[in-house]
């Protein structure tokens, strides 16, 4: 899942995948709160689940949307 | 029958609040609103009010067309600030034109107005009902924003844009429209006037607000739904399209949308940096300028898609 969720914030910031980990935050990214809806959604696609935008605030690294992630698909 | 748009019309006020201006309102900078929204200024009313605006649109649109305001047997304004509650804005429209063979009435449909009054003139026409058919999306939601809301004031601009329609031989192209009323509250905007005489409650000073998160997925959703939707009643792909004219509610929305539907963002034509979101009237207004600039070619498809408050939702097929 990591890789995919890499490879979703990759595409939806232009940057290149291989320079992520799970420790990248999005504000060092330079993402702001429509960058990250607009990912929220392609995670929503790709992972046929739904995330609850109160939740986005808790969504500051790649790790931690992989932890929700998995947390919804249980 | 089928309808087709002969004359296009626009109008907004001279008076308008650039970014700069909005800053010295709330806490908010002229950086910040253009990579979030695309929207440099906005036009607000000063002396001009919705009716005065749809009717100086609606005669551009008239003059463009060149039909006369007697020819018109249905005027259908789209708005969400309309001068009063009774009245109805088409009819004080259809005053001021003269347009006295012509019914005319409003529709609440926010920023999906101008589509579901197209498509509602379109049925008219293909009923046999009407045959020219003058549609008006207006607004001054400066009146109804909460300036000391940073998150929705920087948004919202007045202004008005009109198109006639004519019957002619032919089928009626494919429309789509959608609502959500469960999802109402998440952009909305109270009464303002009294709701229960009986208890004698002051008439509340009430303002849009808007859950920004909840209407940018639903718009980045629905909008590449609903062309689908759209295109599926055709024959015709998205890459046959020449222009997607969609609501100009924010720049990043349209672009989410292009990316999403992987076409080109060239064919998304946009003016939101000028005027911000004008609800209804964003759709006419674009068209206006696109028709008088000359990029709108005969024999051209467009789509036309709406999204906004109630929610609602809908696109329909033109071909110029």
């Amino acid at each position: 899942m990591l890789e995919k969720v890499k490879e979703i914030v990759a595409d939806g910031l232009g940057v290149d995948a291989a320079d992520l980990t799970a420790e990248t935050t999005f504000e060092e990214l330079g993402a702001d709160s429509l960058d990250l809806m607009d990912m929220v959604m392609s995670f929503e696609d790709a992972f046929e689940v739904e995330i609850d935008t109160d939740s986005l605030a808790e969504l500051t690294s790649i790790g931690k949307v992989v932890t929700y992630i998995e947390g919804l698909q249980k | 029958m089928v309808g087709k748009i002969c004359g296009t019309g626009s109008y907004v006020p001279e008076n308008y609040y650039d970014n700069h201006d909005i800053a010295k309102l709330v806490d908010t900078s002229d950086e910040w609103i253009r990579e979030r929204t695309g929207i440099v200024r906005r036009h607000i009313v000063k002396d001009d009010t919705t009716v005065s605006m749809a009717v100086k649109a609606a005669k551009a649109a008239l003059e463009n067309g060149a039909v006369k305001a007697e020819e018109l047997d249905l005027i259908l304004v789209a708005t969400i600030t309309p001068n009063h509650i009774t009245p109805g804005m088409a009819c004080e429209v259809q005053k001021e034109l003269g347009a006295v063979n012509a019914a005319g009435f409003d529709m609440s449909a926010a920023c999906s107005g101008f589509v579901f009054a197209y498509n509602t003139a379109q049925a008219y026409i293909a009923a046999g009902v009407c045959k020219t058919v003058l549609i008006i999306g207006s607004e001054s939601l400066s009146n109804i924003v909460n300036w000391e809301d940073r998150g929705s004031c920087i948004l919202f601009g007045d202004g008005a844009g009109a198109a006639v329609i004519r019957a002619e031989d032919g089928e009626i192209k494919p429309c789509v429209m959608h609502s959500d009323g469960v999802k109402g509250e998440v952009l909305a905007c109270e009464s303002r006037h009294q709701r229960d005489w009986q208890k004698k409650e002051e008439a509340k000073e009430t303002f849009l607000s808007m859950d920004g998160k909840e209407v940018f997925k639903f718009a980045v959703k629905k909008v590449p739904e609903v062309i689908t939707e759209l295109l599926e009643k055709t024959e015709y792909t998205a890459e046959d399209m020449d222009w997607f004219i969609l609501h100009q509610a924010n720049q990043r929305i349209i672009e989410s949308v292009a990316k999403r539907m992987k076409v080109d963002i060239d064919k998304f034509p946009m003016n939101i940096s000028e005027y911000g979101n004008t609800s209804s009237a964003s759709i006419p207004i674009l068209l206006d300028e696109m028709n008088r600039s000359g990029k709108l070619k005969k024999g051209q498809k467009l789509i036309l898609a709406g999204f906004g408050a109630g929610l609602s939702w809908g696109a329909t097929l033109v071909e110029w």
